[in-house]
């Protein structure tokens, strides 16, 4: 049970099912998409912006529980975020479920994004995790490209 | 699971499973403290001992170059790696054994056929019939020759239960059509194509027909000479066989009409910079050392499974996929992707609660192993609106028991993704 309980933590499995800030954002400014040709994974992600500062987040795509879910969980910390916070959050986040446990870095104001720490243990997974991240990055420098993990 | 349903299976199987599985040291490991349940066959297949006691002897007390040496070793060698050709042309019935090619694997023999094949015969407007059912690896060759010739791809389409449109293709089958290329069992859905049938239809309008029974060779008897296929290609990996070799079984007509695939040693009978002059068959389209232990290792695979008897099973495995289907269908949200009537036991699916990749990552942890995702067959998944199934599929080694414990798999997916 092991296994199960610290990949698929019960937020997890929550956001999955409903998913947050879910749905097309019609006055976004900027917006990606972003694939995952292996699993087929896909999600677009769309961002209102208030100068350099993150106003509005949303996504909109199907994927596993742990992309849907990732995407989810991140739309909820971004809000009021300027965009190189932006990237500092990503940089914590993905160093976390990169690297074994770091008791110091799994401190460093990851909060609620915490609950990705699971993956860690399954290395096929980590392109799950941050497909909505390398998206929602591309967005944010608004090289209105198209991101595929593979 | 009704206790009906298990009786129905194994009334006829003349199978003794368990001293098969016994050859098969794999099938006893215990990933994350459970039994292991293989169904991955379609991917790759486990080795039996004899097979890996036949690769790791020719290391031990046999390896030396082939067809190169006086010395002792080097004749053991060659001895074994001939008489592995033998076992490879009895198993699928060759005329002759010049007419079989080791390959580094089933794509090589694809890509081979392509080229030389079709490189030298394929022209502007000529056409090349593959269907929708083809793995990558028999699409993504024949368009990189049909881009360097001006020659163009037909594709057959298929119907919702995964099968082939034959009226589909007997409209396209005309004086442009070069060359068939064909899947022969499906590796997404398990699908048995009718190759007998398009075999006849082509021929009958003289055209060569390629048959990739990669996922074929390992569940049912393969007959080049009953099937009157034109080329044959086989993946020893799915069927106890090591990895790195490949098969090709071609006419001889056709293999001594075409080039060359790749320039080398053992390829040649002289060579000055004036001239070449390339082999006899079917040393001609192997150049270079060849993968020896690979060659030694699927003789001992197609002696094992000769030994057994492919009629037999494809008879077990036919009832593997009855009870499969049944007992599946109890799973609540389960959808099969792939429902031809003539199908191997593979079992492609997705279900209403969970993402096929959480439902390998869930069977995983119960010891189950499956795989998700497009199992290299884009186009498929294309027809049927998903971009990924998950698929369990069975091998003569596997079963009825395992097919339970994939239903209680199943029944946790559900659980945790209620
Ligand atoms: C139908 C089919 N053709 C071709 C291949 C390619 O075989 P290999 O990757 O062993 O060369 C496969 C293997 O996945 C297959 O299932």
């Amino acid at each position: 049970m092991p296994n199960k309980r610290s990949l698929y933590e019960q937020v997890i499995l929550d956001h999955n099912k409903a998913p947050r800030n879910f749905g097309e954002l019609p006055d976004a400014d900027r917006k990606a998409e972003g694939y995952n040709a292996l699993c087929g994974d896909q999600f677009t992600i769309f961002l209102k912006m208030d100068g350099d500062v993150i106003d509005t987040v949303q996504f909109e795509g199907s994927g596993c529980a742990i992309s849907k879910s990732s995407a989810s969980v991140m739309t909820t910390q971004l809000k009021g975020k300027t965009r190189s916070e932006a990237e500092a959050l990503f940089q914590k986040f993905h160093a976390m479920i990169t690297s074994g446990f770091d008791a110091e870095l799994d401190e460093a104001g990851l909060g609620k994004l915490m609950v990705f720490s699971g993956v860690r243990e399954y290395p096929v997974r980590i392109k799950c995790a941050t497909l909505a991240w390398h998206t929602m990055l591309s967005a944010l420098h608004d090289d209105d490209g198209t991101v595929s993990t593979e | 699971m009704t206790s009906d349903l298990k009786h129905s299976a194994g009334a006829t199987a003349q199978l003794d499973v368990d001293a098969i599985r016994a050859d098969f040291p794999i099938l006893s490991l215990r990933p994350h403290g459970k039994p292991l349940v293989y169904l991955d066959n379609a991917a790759t297949g486990q080795k039996p001992q004899q097979v890996i006691d036949a690769t790791s002897a020719f290391y031990a007390s046999q390896n030396s170059n082939v067809h190169r040496g006086i010395h002792h070793l080097s004749q053991l060698a060659t001895e074994k790696y001939d008489a592995a050709r033998e076992s490879v042309c009895r198993f699928i019935n060759a005329p002759d054994s010049r007419e079989v090619i080791f390959t580094s694997g089933n794509t090589e023999a694809l890509n081979l056929v392509a080229q030389s094949y079709g490189g030298t015969f394929l022209g502007e407007g000529d056409e090349v019939i593959l269907s929708q059912l083809e793995h990558h690896s028999n699409i993504v060759p024949w368009q990189m020759v049909c881009e360097r010739t001006g020659a163009k791809l037909r594709v057959i389409p298929i119907d919702d239960n995964g099968d082939i449109i034959l009226d589909e293709f007997e409209k396209m089958l005309g004086p442009k059509t070069k060359f068939v290329s064909l899947i022969y069992v499906s590796n997404a859905l398990g699908t048995i194509n009718p190759v007998k049938k398009i075999i006849e239809l082509s021929h009958a309008q003289g055209v060569p027909v390629l048959l990739d029974s990669a996922q074929a060779a390992p569940h049912m008897p393969v007959d080049v000479q009953d099937l009157d296929c034109d080329f044959l290609t086989i993946a020893p990996h799915k069927m106890c066989g090591p990895t790195g070799i490949g098969v090709l079984y071609g006419k001889t007509k056709h293999l001594e009409a075409m080039p060359p695939f790749k320039g080398g040693g053992d390829m040649i009978i002289s060579v000055t910079f004036e001239k070449t002059t390339y082999n006899r068959l079917p040393f001609k389209f192997e150049a270079g050392t060849p993968n020896i232990a690979g060659v030694i290792g699927l003789g001992a695979a197609v002696e094992y499974l000769s030994a057994i008897g492919m009629d037999r099973v494809a008879a077990y495995e036919a009832e593997l996929l009855e009870y499969g289907k049944k007992a599946l269908r109890e799973v609540e949200g389960l959808t099969f992707i792939g429902t031809a009537e003539e199908r191997t036991a593979t079992f492609s699916f997705t279900l209403d609660s969970a993402h096929p990749h959480d439902i390998g990552q869930i069977l995983d942890g119960e010891g189950i192993a499956i795989r998700a995702g497009h199992h290299c067959a884009q186009p498929v998944m294309k027809h049927f609106g998903v971009p990924a199934t998950a698929r369990a599929s069975m091998a003569f080694y596997n079963t009825t028991e395992e097919i339970d414990a994939l239903v209680e798999g199943l029944r946790k997916v559900n659980e945790v993704f209620a």
